[in-house]
C-alpha cells in the first residue's frame, strides 16, 4: 500500500447507494474538494494580495530612495565643487582689484601673493599677469613661463570679452593636467590686464574622493564634450573620452536610469556646474543598489511560501477531519435507515400475522374434522369396508398440511431476507407471493386483484426481499384506500431494452392534490390515528432507489391512485 | 325423538363436508353450503332447526347472514364459529349472537353436537 493510499480518508471511495435523489449531497469527495477550494481560496487571496502590494511598495520605496540619495549626492557635490571654483575666482578678483598693476608687477610681490594664496586657499600652482597684448609680463611658479605670448589663445579672447574664464582640464606646456582660472581687471585710466592662475586637476579628484562612498559608486567630472576631467573607476582614465554618452543639459540636478549595451542597468545622476564647462556625474550599478531589495524580496517570498504551505496543511487537515465526521454521521444515518427498513418489515410481518394465523387455522380445522371422522369411522364401522374412505381422509389431511406449510414458508421467506442479495427473480411470481399474503382479506372484502403482466418480461436480477417489501407496502396502502368490492390492478410491461414499468393501481379514495407531493416524505401520514407511522412510502422510496429503480405517483381524489415503478432489468443500471 | 336438521355455512368445502358427515354419524342431519347466497336460497325451500355459521364469509359477515336468515325463518337458532380467536371477536360475537352460541375453530364435534341438541 503506497503512502498516499494510507493517507486516503475512508470517504474517498465511498458511494452511498441509499442516498436517492440527493445523491450529490453525499458525494464526499466533492464536498471535500469544495471545502478545500473555498477555504484555501479565502485564505490565499488576501495573503497573496498583501504580498503583491508589499512587493510593489517595497520595490518602489527602495527605488525612489536610491534616486533620492543619488540626487542628494549630486547636488551636494555640485555645490561644493561650485564653491571650490567660485571661491578661488573671487579671491583672484579681489587680488586684481585690490592691487594696482604696479604693485603686482613689482619684484617679489607676485611670489608673495602666490604664497599667501597657497597658504590660505590651497590648490594654486602658479600665478601670472598678462597684459592687454596677451604677453605674460610677470610669472610666479615652478615652470618659468615669463613672457609667454597668449594673445592668440582662445581663453585670452574669452577673458577679455567675459571678464573671467575657467578652462577644461588640459596638459598644456607643463604636461600635467590642470585648470586655468583667469580674471580681467580694467582700471579706469589705463589698459586692462589679466590675472591668470592654474590649479592642479588632482585637486578636484581629492575633493571628490571622500564622496565616493559605497560599493559601485563612481563619481567623476566630464566636460561638455564628454572628456573625463577626473579619473573614473569604470568609464575611462583622465582626459580620455568617457564610455557613456554625455547627458543633455539641465539647469538642475537630474537622475535617470539607463541600460548599457551589455545589459547592465545603471542609475546616473548629473548636474551642470554653472559658469564652468564641467558636468558632475554619479554612476551607480542598479544591481548593487537593489541588493537590499533582493534580500527583502527573498524574505517576502519565503514568508509567502511558508504561509501558503501552513494554510494548505491546516485547510487539508480541517477539511478532511470535517468531511470524515460528516461521513461518519452519514454512515450512522444509513445504518439507522436500514434499521427503520427492518422495523418496517417487522411491522409488515406483524400486520400479516393475523391473516396468516387465520389462513393456517382453516386447514387446521379441516385436519381436525378429518382426523375426527377417521376416529368416528374406526369406532363404529368395519375397517375393511371403510378403507377407501379412510384413505380419502388421510389424503385430505396431507393436502391441508401442505397448505399450512406453504403459508408458513412464504412468511418465513419474507421475514428472513434482510440483507441485500441479488438473485434472479420473476416479476409475476413476486406479485403473486405478495397477493398471497393478503388473499384471504381480499376475498372477505370482495376486492378483486387483476394481474396484467406482459409475457415478454424476462426473469431479471434483483433483490427479492426488497421487491417483496416494496409491493407489500404498496398493496397495504392500496388495501387501506380501497372500499370493499374495489379493484386492485397490477400492470407490468417492458418499456425499453433494460427497463420494466410496473403500475399498482387502485380505485380507492385517492390522495388530495395538496398531499401528493409529500407522500414520500418521512413521517408524513394521514392515518396517524390508525397507527400509521408515515414511514411506509418513504421507506419504499429508499428501497426502490437501492435497487436502482424509481417511483412516481398520480392520484385523483375519489377515483383512485396509481403508483408507477420503473425497475432496471440489470442491477448495474440505474433508472433516471 | 324427532330428527334435528342443521345447515352448515363455511367457505371451506372440505370442512363443511366432513362436519356434515360426522354430525350425521351422531344422528343430526346436516346440509352444507359454502356461500351466503346459497344459504339464503336453501332456507327458503327447506326447514332447519339450527344454522351453524362462520363469522367471516366472502362478501358478507356471518352476523349479517344471521339477520337475513331470521327474516326468512324467524324460529331458527344459530351457532357461530370463528377462526379469529381475538377477544374483540368473541365479545362482539356473543353480544350479537344473543341466545346463540359462539364456538372457536377448530370446533370439538361432541360439544357442537351437544349445543345443537341443547338449543333444539
Amino acid at each position: 500500500m503506497s503512502f498516499l493510499q494510507r493517507l486516503k480518508p475512508d470517504f474517498w471511495d465511498y458511494h452511498d447507494v441509499a442516498s436517492g435523489p440527493y445523491k450529490h449531497l453525499f458525494n464526499f469527495r466533492r464536498i471535500w474538494y469544495l471545502s478545500v477550494l473555498l477555504t484555501a481560496g479565502v485564505a490565499f487571496v488576501p495573503v497573496c494580495f498583501l504580498a503583491a502590494i508589499d512587493y510593489q511598495v517595497t520595490q518602489k520605496a527602495i527605488e525612489s530612495e536610491n534616486v533620492l540619495r543619488t540626487s542628494r549626492l549630486v547636488s551636494n557635490t555640485r555645490r561644493s565643487l561650485s564653491f571650490l571654483l567660485l571661491e578661488r575666482r573671487y579671491a583672484l578678483h579681489f587680488l586684481v582689484k585690490d592691487n594696482p598693476l604696479q604693485s603686482l608687477t613689482s619684484p617679489g610681490r607676485l611670489d608673495e601673493v602666490l604664497k599667501n594664496l597657497q597658504e590660505s586657499f590651497g590648490g594654486f600652482t602658479d600665478l601670472g599677469i598678462v597684459n592687454a597684448l596677451g604677453r605674460q609680463i610677470r610669472y610666479s611658479g615652478p615652470y618659468g613661463l615669463t613672457n609667454v605670448d597668449y594673445s592668440r589663445q582662445k581663453w585670452f579672447a574669452e577673458v577679455a570679452d567675459q571678464g573671467s574664464y575657467t578652462s577644461d582640464v588640459f596638459l598644456g606646456y607643463r604636461q600635467s593636467p590642470h585648470i586655468v582660472i583667469a580674471v580681467k581687471h580694467q582700471p579706469l585710466n589705463g589698459p586692462m590686464h589679466v590675472l591668470r592662475a592654474t590649479l592642479e586637476a588632482e585637486r578636484f579628484h581629492r575633493e571628490l574622493m571622500p564622496l565616493e562612498q559605497g560599493v559601485g559608486v563612481d563619481l567623476f567630472i566630464v566636460n561638455s564634450a564628454g572628456v573625463l576631467q577626473t579619473p573614473s573607476r569604470r568609464y575611462g582614465r583622465i582626459l580620455e573620452k568617457m564610455s557613456l554618452p554625455v547627458p543633455k543639459y539641465a539647469s538642475t540636478t537630474q537622475v535617470f536610469e539607463t541600460q548599457r549595451p551589455d545589459g547592465e542597468k545603471l542609475l546616473i545622476g548629473y548636474a551642470y556646474i554653472a559658469e564652468t564647462p564641467f558636468i558632475l556625474m554619479v554612476v551607480k550599478k542598479k544591481d548593487d543598489l537593489m541588493r537590499p531589495w533582493y534580500k527583502a524580496r527573498r524574505q517576502l517570498i519565503t514568508y509567502l511560501l511558508i504561509s501558503i504551505t501552513s494554510i494548505l496543511i491546516v485547510v487539508l487537515a480541517v477539511s478532511t477531519y470535517l468531511v470524515s465526521k460528516i461521513h461518519t454521521a452519514d454512515q450512522t444515518r444509513v445504518a439507522a435507515l436500514h434499521q427503520v427498513e427492518y422495523a418496517n418489515k417487522m411491522a409488515s410481518i406483524g400486520r400479516l400475522a393475523a391473516g396468516v394465523a387465520h389462513e393456517i387455522n382453516n386447514p387446521l380445522a379441516i385436519i381436525n374434522e378429518k382426523a375426527g371422522l377417521i376416529k368416528d369411522l374406526l369406532q363404529q364401522q368395519d375397517i375393511i369396508a371403510t378403507r377407501s374412505k379412510l384413505l380419502a381422509q388421510t389424503d385430505s389431511i396431507l393436502a391441508s398440511v401442505k397448505r399450512c406449510a406453504t403459508i408458513i414458508r412464504r412468511l418465513l421467506s419474507f421475514a428472513r431476507k434482510t440483507d441485500s442479495t441479488f438473485e434472479t427473480v420473476e416479476l409475476k411470481n413476486i406479485i403473486e407471493n405478495v397477493i398471497g399474503f393478503l388473499g384471504k382479506e381480499a376475498e372477505y372484502r370482495g376486492i378483486a386483484t387483476i394481474l396484467d403482466i406482459a409475457p415478454d418480461i424476462p426473469p431479471f436480477k434483483s433483490d427479492r426481499g426488497k421487491l417483496e417489501q416494496i409491493f407489500l407496502n404498496l398493496v397495504n396502502n392500496a388495501f387501506a384506500a380501497l372500499k370493499d368490492g374495489g379493484y386492485l390492478t397490477f400492470e407490468g410491461r417492458k418499456i425499453s431494452e433494460n427497463i420494466v414499468e410496473v403500475a399498482v393501481i387502485d380505485d380507492g379514495c385517492g390522495i388530495p392534490p395538496e398531499d401528493i407531493k409529500r407522500v414520500f416524505e418521512p413521517f408524513f401520514s394521514t392515518r396517524t390515528k390508525q397507527g400509521g407511522t408515515g414511514l411506509g412510502l418513504s421507506i419504499t422510496y429508499g428501497l426502490i432507489q437501492e435497487i436502482g429503480g424509481n417511483i412516481g405517483v398520480e392520484s385523483r381524489p375519489g377515483k383512485g391512485t396509481r403508483f408507477t415503478l420503473t425497475l432496471p432489468l440489470n442491477p448495474d443500471i440505474k433508472v433516471k | 325423538m324427532k330428527t334435528i336438521r342443521v345447515l352448515l355455512v363455511d367457505d371451506e368445502e372440505e370442512l363443511v363436508v366432513t362436519l356434515a358427515e360426522r354430525l350425521g354419524l351422531r344422528g343430526i342431519e346436516a346440509d352444507w353450503v359454502t356461500n351466503c347466497e346459497a344459504a339464503l336460497e336453501t332456507v327458503k325451500h327447506k326447514h332447519f332447526h339450527v344454522a351453524v355459521l362462520d363469522i367471516k364469509l366472502p362478501r358478507m359477515s356471518g352476523l349479517t347472514l344471521k339477520r337475513k336468515i331470521e327474516s326468512l325463518a324467524p324460529d331458527m337458532k344459530f351457532i357461530f364459529m370463528t377462526g379469529h380467536g381475538s377477544k374483540e371477536d368473541f365479545e362482539e360475537g356473543t353480544a350479537e349472537a344473543g341466545d346463540s352460541y359462539y364456538l372457536l375453530k377448530p370446533v370439538d364435534i361432541e360439544s357442537l353436537a351437544d349445543k345443537i341438541r341443547e338449543i333444539v
